[in-house]
């Protein structure tokens, strides 16, 4: 694969994965148990929305065939969304929808924080900016995780079995292909191996503040990245590409 | 009128009259987004987004190219720079200044946070969270009142 393909391709994932989380967070709004929660989780997906426009943006100017950034998100297929499965699991409750985000964003962050050394300079600004966001947003999350974890046993047990069911989609984040490696050695890009140890290291603290237990590495899913979802994908597609795919064009 | 008979002065004056549409108090200068002026081909205005997902972002742009407009400027364009990436140190003591007296305790890195009001620093944080993504809710101790909180960047 050559390096032009390489970084195109990570660009896309790393779009997709913004938006898919974003779209998951937007399902949620007016349906947070908070106001302040209410707020947070709105500005939280505008974040979101607002790395994935810049990167589907740039993706399209690598591509030149002249795609915007809407038609990456309102006109392709399942199969060509590249995020990864754990941000299309549904929302669930609020514990299922916060240790969702908390996995996500423990890697994010190193992965975002990894970006900002890389060569490609478009790839580093972006990053630059979206890792200020998302250590913001880390630490919301992890604050909840202390405050459920170790709160009642309802709520203890309750996000218990959110991090017991969201954990086989972490291995996922780790698992290079041949684009992470392109990216890795051509763009010196994030090293996913190192970047586990810094998310394991992060994750044990928080989950051990909130009196949770860290569950075991088993068998993890896989696929999202090269384009195998779950059957949740095509749902949350079907509500979020339908007016772009009932009145192409359309715009106000 | 043409871009050779134009000071750098002048454009920053027109600018100074952007204001930033949800802090209308603030102008674009005040707010420090407006990192470079380009005159050498026509005018161009580079911005920086405060934030990724910053609603405002393109109603600035659009502002920017209206009110350039209006003086007469045609040949006009606005480009986005996202480095290095905007901080709350940016903004202006003028505009922390005027966010003040419009009841927003402006952002304060190392101090605690003061009451835009009385100016007691005897204050809380009610929600990390206020109506956009940039501000938080406060109450002070002293005087009561509650009131925003421009957070650090």
């Amino acid at each position: 694969m050559s390096n032009d393909a390489a970084v195109l391709a990570y660009t896309l994932r790393l779009a997709d994965n913004a938006l898919i989380l974003a779209q998951c967070m937007v399902e949620l709004v007016t349906a947070e148990p908070e106001l302040e929660e209410e707020l947070a989780n709105a500005n939280f997906a505008l974040d979101y929305i607002g790395q994935a426009r810049m990167l589907y943006t740039y993706a399209g100017e690598l591509e030149g065939k002249g795609r915007s950034e809407d038609d990456f998100a309102f006109m392709r297929d399942e199969h060509e969304f590249a995020n990864l499965l754990l941000l299309e699991q549904p929302n669930g409750h609020f514990g299922d929808a916060l240790v969702r985000q908390f996995l996500f964003d423990a890697f994010y962050v190193h992965l975002l924080d990894a970006i900002t050394r890389c060569s490609d300079e478009r790839l580093r600004e972006i990053a630059a900016r979206a890792v200020k966001e998302v250590r913001y947003h880390l630490r919301h999350c992890s604050q909840w995780l202390v405050r459920l974890g170790d709160g009642t046993e309802l709520s203890h047990n309750r996000v218990q079995t959110s991090l017991d069911y969201a954990w086989r989609y972490t291995g996922e984040m780790f698992a290079g292909d041949e684009i992470d490696q392109a990216i890795n050695a051509d763009i010196d890009g994030p090293d996913l191996e190192a970047i586990h140890g810094l998310w394991r290291k992060d994750v044990e603290s928080v989950v051990a503040e909130a009196t949770l237990s860290l569950p075991d590495d088993s068998w993890m899913a896989s696929g999202g990245k090269q384009g195998r979802h779950t059957e949740q994908l095509g749902f949350l597609l079907a509500e979020m590409q339908y007016l772009q795919r009932s009145f192409p064009g359309a715009t106000w | 009128m043409v871009a050779a008979d134009l000071s750098r002065e002048q454009v920053l004056e027109w600018l100074a009259k952007v204001p930033d549409p949800e802090i209308p108090v603030l102008s674009i200068l005040d707010l420090g987004i407006v990192r470079d002026i380009d005159m050498n081909d026509g005018v161009t205005v580079s911005l920086t987004p405060t934030y990724s997902g910053c609603p405002a972002t393109e109603v600035i742009e659009s502002s920017v190219l209206r009110e350039l407009r209006q003086r007469g400027l045609d040949d006009i364009a606005v480009k986005r720079v996202l480095s290095p990436p905007w901080t709350s140190d940016w903004i202006s003591e003028a505009g922390r200044e005027k966010m003040r007296r419009y009841g927003i305790a402006p952002p304060s890195a190392n101090k605690p946070v003061a009451c835009p009001q009385c100016r007691s620093t005897e204050t809380e944080r009610v929600s990390e969270f206020g109506s956009t993504a940039c501000k938080a809710a406060y109450r002070c101790r002293d005087c009561l009142e509650p009131f925003e909180y421009f957070k650090c960047l």
